[in-house]
């Protein structure tokens, strides 16, 4: 959210309606929840200017509030729409964050759930369990990945609608308490949201992840690597690149979660080469933190371009 | 006459909102918080029914206060009360214990004496609901 | 003329024992190179040594009368391993701000004392040595009790967890009443006391230390009219209460016989007087544990040792060895009422009662570090002109786990005896309601008692009638320390 510092009063000027909308953001503390967001996460340049636009909206209806200006309760619950790893729910621990440092949460931790913590085995199961679960977040962030889980409209007496009705009642009810949002991939959502109009008007904030471009994912590779403390070679580098782009191709590509597996098991198989070459020359410190390109390269998306129910 | 039984009896009955700010004192705490209901208030009925088990891991206050509701909505007639529990070493204990609900209508306890030997005498406390069957006392 | 260093070295082999008079520290009563073991008995002692004796030579003196030394060097030392049973003096600081008296260090082996006998400790280490002529005064300040000695006691009968549950009381201290005038009640009318005490909110009523069986009130007929007043009281409240019946008397007999006549009447309570002795309670503290009664214990007669800073035994002491002893009340100070007790002191003796572990605190007089190896705690009471309005310093004070006992503060209330037990409670509960709540007691504690006197006429005349009533003295025995600079 940018607000320019001018926009405060100019000092000595008697005006009844110059408020501090710059004292009041700082007061927040949202800017460095929203530093953070910039900086942990690469690109979703969409995301971040939509979880903006919320914090601006959320503090200027604050602001109406203070001086007698009827919003109307702000509507919280939010949609995050989006392929696997692309960073849902990192970015719903953000808004937990934002939305308790704005004071709409009390306490702003986050709950993240599916469908098995919610829905039960037999009659009288789910209720508890999804009261159980609720009351784990009052105060705080409900996150419900693959929501549409709940939903099985193939069998008639699935006890997920039974876990919908509690939901739905204190999305409304008790709106003061807690924050609900649902995510999962985008068209599910939508078939979803459609068979349940509820639920779907209940929500506020539709968010779509986008994936990530191939250099996004490269960027995030080396932000993980860093944080792992390691670095890559420049042939590495180069077969990173190239390993990327054919592991988009694939099925199951699940964004940054695939870029972790993968510089995980690159990380296996420089140990395993590392530890060939006991008895040979010794081992230095670069050694130990490089990863080669043959570490990449042993990757089965380099072997099978085209088929396999995924990478090895 | 009014039970005095639990933390704050002395005092005007509690509204949510207090009631609120005490199970967040013990949220805040690191206990875990139970409700518990009866219909037979005598000061040595030390098991009241539990409403459900202690509730672990809360954060904020309102997931208990639903529960609370919900037994009064259950119970209207019944003594509540609300513990917290504190499980760290040397306690293993209740820490905090008050009623939240009571029945409109309290009638107390009668004293029975029983003569003995020697001008002793022994004392039962009978509560005067409980000469009724449990449910149909308050 | 011998130097200092040579004084105080210690001899060994032929020259130790040939018959004769040696220093005691040449006898190896000082040892400044000792490294305590975790299973020595510690004792810190205040010493002020005569003109012209050094403090080395006096502490070591002081090892030495209160384990293995007389005046002389006795050959039949050597038939013993009595490097062992020496007590050692291993470290002598001066007091701060106190010119002339010194904090000496001992040492005792485990091995010295019998399990679990507060008789034998108290032989030893106070027996002989605190009438030794070449010391002005000495004071036994603190003590370390190793786990190991600690474990050889079973300690309060109930502890402060079990007692909360048999009563059923929760999240606030416990309130009680000395019953007055102590003396002079018939029976009949005492009872009364103890049943409008009772049923207007206490929790317990107490005897006090004196009312044994005099000519006025026979002790079992104090125990019936009490009892009865108890039962009435809990039927007329719901909740359980109490009376420490005090079984204090001549002899270990007479005790038990009130004991077991206050059991039988249903009493959830027995009290006794410090005076009784230490074997006494041990005796009765194992008569509660059989007989799962709490056990009072009035501290009756301490000032006489423990009000003097320079001779005597602190009353830290007096708790250590009460809470190995096994009570589960101990009046310990009230901070704010008539009786001796600067704050830091008395939070140190709440500490030593209550936790499970004491760390070093200087400022609260605490020297050593004590773990007390899993023994029940005892239950502090803080009783002698405390009142209502002073609720949220008492709180603030003694925290939650302790018994405030206000008797002229409801027996003397202008409304009556059950409105000043009702007043007392009202302020209780309201300031740990507002505590709970957040709310700075200390700060709006006068604040907090007057919202609560709008629904509550009682309390309004308390505080009308004792809101401004201080005891200002200055303490006799504060800790002395220096406080550590801390790093800027």
């Amino acid at each position: 959210m940018s607000v320019p510092s001018d926009a405060q009063a100019p000092e000595g000027r008697e005006a009844p309606e110059a408020l501090d909308l710059e004292g009041a953001f700082r007061a927040s503390h949202v800017g460095e929840v929203l530093e953070r967001l910039e900086r942990e996460l690469v690109g979703l340049a969409p995301v971040k200017s939509r979880i903006r636009d919320i914090a601006s909206l959320l503090l200027i209806d604050k602001l109406r509030r203070a001086v007698g200006l009827s919003s109307g309760a702000p509507a919280l619950h939010m949609s995050f729409t989006g392929n696997p790893g692309t960073g849902k729910t990192t970015v719903a621990m953000r808004m937990a964050e934002i939305l308790h440092r704005l004071g709409y949460v009390r306490k702003g931790h986050l709950v993240a759930v599916t469908r098995d913590d919610l829905v039960g085995q037999y009659i009288g199961h789910t209720a508890p369990k999804t009261r159980e679960v609720l009351k784990r977040a009052m105060g705080g962030v409900l996150f419900i990945d693959e929501a549409y889980y709940l939903y099985r409209p193939e069998n008639e007496r699935d006890y997920g609608q039974e876990a919908i009705e509690i939901l739905l009642q204190v999305m409304e009810n008790q709106r003061d308490d807690l924050v609900v949002i649902l995510a999962g991939y985008k068209d599910r959502m939508e078939t979803f949201f459609r068979s349940n109009p509820g639920l779907s008007s209940r929500i506020a904030h539709h968010i779509d992840f986008p994936d990530y471009t191939p250099g996004e994912l490269f960027a995030i590779a080396q932000l993980m690597l860093v944080q792992m403390q390691y670095r890559l070679s420049p042939e590495a580098a180069g077969a990173l690149r190239e390993y990327i782009d054919k592991r988009r191709a694939q099925p199951h590509f699940a964004n940054a979660r695939s870029i972790r597996n993968a510089l995980d098991r690159a990380r296996l198989r420089q140990a395993s080469r590392l530890f060939e070459r006991r008895g040979g020359p010794a081992i230095t410190r670069g050694d130990l933190e490089t990863l080669e390109a043959a570490d990449i390269r042993a990757s089965r998306v380099f072997l099978e371009p085209f088929g396999g129910e995924g990478p090895s | 006459m009014r039970i005095t039984q639990g933390t704050f009896s002395f005092l005007p009955d509690l509204s949510d909102a207090q009631i609120m700010k005490q199970i967040e004192y013990g949220l805040d705490n690191g206990w875990a918080i139970a409700i518990e209901y009866t219909d037979d208030p005598h000061p040595r009925n030390t098991y009241w029914e539990m409403f459900g088990i202690p509730m672990f891991d809360l954060r904020d206050a309102a997931g208990v206060m639903a529960e609370v509701s919900a037994c009064r909505r259950t119970f209207p007639n019944h003594y509540i009360k609300v513990n917290a529990f504190d499980a760290s070493r040397g306690r293993e204990s209740v820490r905090l214990s008050f009623i939240v609900n009571r029945p409109g209508r309290e009638p107390g306890f009668s004293l029975v004496r029983r003569e003995g030997a020697g001008r002793t005498l022994h004392y039962t406390t009978r509560a005067y609901a409980t000469d009724r069957p449990e449910g149909e006392r308050y | 003329m011998i130097t200092a260093s040579e004084k105080s070295r210690m001899k060994t082999g032929a020259e130790r024992y040939r018959a004769g008079v040696l220093k005691y520290a040449q006898m190896g009563y000082w040892q400044p190179d000792y490294e305590p073991s975790p299973t020595d008995v510690l004792a810190v002692f205040r010493i002020t040594p005569q003109a012209g004796v050094d403090p080395e030579e006096a502490a070591a003196a002081v090892a030495g009368e209160s384990s293995t030394a007389t005046w002389t060097v006795v050959w039949t030392d050597r038939l013993t391993a009595c490097e062992r049973y020496r007590a050692k003096a291993y470290r002598v600081d001066p007091v701060p701000g106190s010119p002339g008296q010194y904090f000496a260090y001992i040492a005792y082996d485990l091995d010295l004392f019998e399990p679990g006998s507060i008789a034998n400790l108290t032989a030893s280490i106070i027996g002989n040595v605190f009438g030794f002529k070449p010391l002005k005064a000495l004071r036994l300040e603190d003590m370390r009790l190793p786990a190991a000695y600690v474990k050889t006691f079973a300690g309060p009968p109930t502890g402060i967890v079990v007692e909360r549950e048999r009563l059923d009381k929760f999240g606030r201290p416990l309130l009680g009443a000395t019953v007055k005038p102590k003396l002079g009640l018939s029976g009949k009318n005492y009872g009364r006391v103890v049943y409008e005490a009772l049923k207007g909110g206490l929790d317990f009523t107490k005897d006090d230390e004196n009312i044994n069986s005099q000519n006025f009130m026979h002790w079992r007929d104090r125990f019936l009219n009490c009892v009865e007043a108890v039962n009435r009281a809990q039927a007329a409240t719901g909740e359980i209460k109490g009376h420490y019946l005090n079984v204090t008397a001549a002899t270990m007999e007479d005790m038990y016989e009130r004991a077991e006549f206050a059991k039988e009447l249903g009493s959830i309570v027995v009290m006794i007087d410090l005076v009784i002795g230490y074997t006494a309670i041990q005796s009765m503290s194992r008569w509660a544990r059989r007989n799962d009664m709490l056990l009072h214990l009035h501290r009756a007669g301490h000032s006489t040792y423990t009000r003097q800073k320079t001779h005597g035994v602190s009353f830290r002491v007096i708790c250590k060895w009460m809470r190995l002893a096994g009570v589960d009340h101990l009046h310990a100070g009230t901070v704010v009422g008539k009786l001796e007790g600067d704050p830091n002191s008395v939070q140190g003796f709440y500490n030593v009662l209550r936790e499970g572990h004491n760390p070093v605190d200087l400022p609260r007089g605490i020297f050593f570090e004590q773990d007390w190896a899993g023994l029940n705690a005892v239950m502090p009471v803080a009783s002698g002109g405390i009142h209502a309005g002073q609720m949220h310093q008492l709180l603030h004070y003694l925290g939650e786990d302790t018994v405030l006992q206000f008797g002229g503060g409801t027996i003397g209330h202008p409304m009556g005896i059950a409105a000043g037990a009702t007043a007392n409670r009202v302020a209780l509960e309201a300031m740990v309601l507002a505590r709970n709540e957040g709310r700075d007691i200390w700060v709006e504690g006068s604040q907090i008692l007057a919202e609560a006197a709008r629904h509550c006429a009682p309390l309004k005349a308390a505080l009308d009638t004792w809101g401004e009533v201080t005891f200002n003295y200055a303490s006799t025995d504060t800790p002395d320390f220096v406080p550590t600079p801390s790093v800027a």
